[in-house]
């Protein structure tokens, strides 16, 4: 094979394309600007530490089931850091929303960093609605049956029932985490491979 | 004994209690989260960060 031949191959030139948008010192960074000393900018890891908890406790109740969940204090326990491992992400998400806004993060071509951080932020909220109406308990039935109306008046609830429980798990427990975790990984990438966003320029007054 | 020291604190075993104003409806628990996460936002922009100079220092 020629190495015309091999230039042109998709592998050669996606892994070329991958080298130069991110170099490995880009993807793991040894130090990061001065600016992004503040609190401010610790709510975008602290929405990622609460996503690995989240992910993790489901994997268990996975395991384990309803029953379990319901009836066993260790359950009852798991159940618990699964919610309020979900509060938690969605306290430092908006708070991170807020800063980014102010911010007016998608300067300097982050356009899409912006644009990945919105979507990520609206399925995590389906994801979490569907985890609402799988809880197996009384909430779970009045949730289902409060949004049903909402939902259907949409034209949504042709395809997505909130009264079918197999499909609102399925959802919860395979669809939506699943976008959720490739959306934020590849938002992640995006701010590795543009940077943090700097902070606007001090006006210099005239004299 | 802890257990019930903390369910004191705020009873959950009741209807929730809803904040009105106008066409404003939320419930206080709801409330709450929302004003810890302005007084986070605040304390966030203001609070010094360990081990970043001042801009006095810097200087």
């Amino acid at each position: 094979m020629s190495s015309t031949e091999i230039d042109r191959q998709w592998t050669t030139r996606l892994r070329h394309r991958v080298a130069r948008r991110l170099p490995p010192e880009k993807m793991l960074p040894d130090t990061q600007p001065a600016y992004v000393a503040s609190w401010i900018y610790v709510f975008g890891v602290t929405t990622l530490s609460a996503l690995a908890v989240v992910i993790l406790s489901g994997f268990i109740l996975a395991l384990k089931g309803p029953q379990w969940w319901h009836t066993s204090g260790i359950g009852h326990f798991v159940n618990s850091l699964h919610l309020w491992s979900v509060e938690i992400f969605f306290f430092a998400m908006v708070i991170h929303l807020w800063g980014k806004f102010f911010m007016a993060a998608w300067r300097g071509g982050r356009s899409l960093t912006w644009v990945t951080g919105v979507v990520t932020f609206l399925t995590s909220i389906a994801t979490a609605f569907t985890g609402y109406v799988s809880q197996t308990n009384f909430d779970s039935q009045w949730i289902s049956t409060q949004a049903k109306d909402g939902i259907n008046s949409t034209g949504a609830g042709s395809f997505f029932n909130v009264l079918n429980f197999g499909q609102m798990l399925m959802w919860h427990i395979v669809l939506l985490p699943l976008a959720a975790v490739i959306l934020t990984a590849v938002h992640v990438l995006m701010v590795r491979a543009k940077g943090v966003v700097p902070p606007f320029e001090e006006k210099v007054e005239a004299r | 004994m802890a257990g019930s020291l903390l369910a004191a604190l705020v009873s959950l075993d009741g209807p929730g209690h809803y904040f009105h104003w106008h066409w404003i409806d939320i419930s206080y628990a709801n409330l709450t989260v929302i004003a810890l996460m302005v007084v986070a936002f605040v304390a966030a922009l203001f609070a010094p960060f360990p081990g970043r100079r001042s801009k006095k220092e810097t200087k």
